[in-house]
């Protein structure tokens, strides 16, 4: 099986990344598929498309995407429910749909281990699946989640521990075209110039994670 | 990344280029104030215009990259440019031969299973020497290999068997036995390349049928079912294996 698996830390003064690797094709059934640790948290995404899609759910123009997330253990409730609607609204801004209408895309994602930072977790997984599925991007998107800890300071890619420590987490999706903003969603509270400096922060992280999205798939293309 | 944004796409060629890149045209090409349309000049600049083709997407100054692969340029005929990506799933394109599966038969018409998004259709006049008192002989679970002539994303694709002469020029329903596997599509590309190395070694191996379709499906036929199934667990292996792998694997086969 084809499987890449790359690594990258990031020391940006206070904001450090944790150790990151991804694994891409990895499932055989499945038209795209990616593994994404962010030290031990780790999602597995599974990408079904352009396939064809149900009367009631089709759409004229474009292509109708839906997330699924499914939990370590137990069945989806209400957080994940939210979590897909975040999900799908970030991939709907990068796929070009309008080139597969009619047609349905269906984004499955398992959290395998969960120790903070899930959701942003599961954005990179979700990008790397589109890239391994070959579906038409605009741009690439990642996930960063920020902590902002009861003394004021900045914690990026936090851990469960820190996550639990912490007076608010913002999560922001970060799109590749001149670091635009996604989505972004907040646990907590902070004020205005919080918000933007966290934001400031996730956009210099963002580029070392899309750095690390170009070696996975230098990787990739080299082995062929 | 600032870097990124607008660099020179014939740096570029032969590189793995990512969705998002902008890839810019040389300066010779655009001098129009609109900088769209692109201009015949004789001297240095190439005739003919510029083409772009799958993974990229005309923008602005240049070109959007949508797929990530690797960017590939042909000078000929006033130069194209595309991306080399890795796919799995097939996206039928007006002109590509494919193995479709016969699946209902509704009236005058056969609907197909390409591997795309929609069930593909096919007139039952649509083969070498059909007319309507004499049909062609075609059951629901039959292969047939045949061409698009309408595949783009607003209408449902349309397949036939014959050229435009009203040959068949091969096309039509695939004999009885045989295996019928599927294979990324970069891999249909390669074994298509003239010369492959690949069919040339394993024709060497034992004598076989093989028809190769652009949606990733291959059928196999050998003289007996061990032969076609070996055929077949090369061919899958093929994807992962380097050439030296590969050619130790065919010597031990045939020196078995």
């Amino acid at each position: 099986m084809a499987a890449e698996v790359a690594e990258a830390e990031a020391a940006d003064g206070r904001c450090r990344l944790r150790r990151f690797s991804c694994e891409l094709g990895l499932l055989s059934r499945p038209d795209g598929s990616a593994a994404f640790l962010q030290g031990d948290t780790s999602v597995l995404a599974g990408l079904y498309g352009p396939a064809e899609a149900k009367i009631s759910k089709e759409l004229p123009d474009r292509a109708a995407l839906d997330v699924l997330l499914r939990p370590k253990v137990g069945l989806p409730g209400v957080l994940e429910r939210s979590r897909e609607q975040l999900l799908q609204q970030t991939c709907e801004a990068v796929v070009l749909g309008v080139l597969h209408p009619r047609t349905a895309i269906s984004l499955v994602l398992q959290v395998l281990s969960d120790a903070g930072s899930l959701l942003s977790c599961c954005l990179n997984a979700a990008c790397m699946a589109l890239l391994d599925a070959g579906l038409p991007l605009s741009a690439l998107f990642c996930g960063v989640t920020c902590a902002l800890q009861p003394d004021g300071a900045i914690l990026l890619d936090p851990t469960a521990r820190q996550e639990q420590e912490a007076r608010a987490i913002l999560t922001f999706a970060i799109a590749s075209s001149e670091k635009k903003v996604l989505m972004v969603t907040t646990k907590g509270v902070c004020s205005v110039q919080e918000m933007q400096q966290c934001l400031a922060a996730a956009q210099r992280a963002a580029s070392t994670i899309f750095q690390f999205y170009r070696d996975s798939v230098r990787r990739r293309y080299s082995k062929s | 990344m600032a870097a990124e944004r607008g660099a020179a796409a014939e740096a570029l060629v032969g590189q793995v280029v990512l969705p998002g890149d902008l890839l810019l045209l040389p300066a010779h090409y655009d001098e129009d104030a609109e900088g769209e349309r692109l201009r015949l000049s004789a001297g240095t600049a190439p005739q003919g215009q510029l083409l772009c083709g799958p993974g990229l997407r005309r923008s602005g100054a240049g070109l959007l990259v949508t797929k990530c692969g690797l960017l590939r340029h042909r000078p000929a005929g006033g130069g194209a440019y595309w991306v080399d990506s890795q796919q799995k799933r097939y996206v039928p394109v007006k002109g590509d031969h494919v193995i479709g599966i016969v699946t209902a038969k509704a009236g005058d018409v056969f609907r197909l299973d390409v591997g795309g998004s929609e069930p593909a259709s096919l007139s039952y006049l649509a083969f070498e020497g059909a007319t309507k008192r004499n049909r062609p002989n075609v059951q629901v679970g039959d292969l047939i290999y045949g061409q698009f002539v309408v595949a783009n994303k607003d209408m449902e694709p349309e397949m036939v068997c014959i050229d435009s002469s009203g040959k068949s020029s091969g096309m039509g329903i695939i004999g009885q036995d045989g295996f019928l596997f599927k294979v990324s599509l970069g891999l249909i590309r390669k074994l298509l390349a003239p010369k492959c190395e690949i069919i040339q070694e394993l024709s060497q191996l034992y004598p076989f049928e093989l028809v190769l379709g652009m949606n990733g499906r291959i059928w196999v036929k050998a003289k007996t079912v061990q032969q076609t199934l070996i055929i077949v667990n090369i061919l899958e292996a093929c994807e992962y294996m380097t050439a030296q792998q590969r050619k130790q694997a065919l010597a031990k086969l045939s020196g078995n």
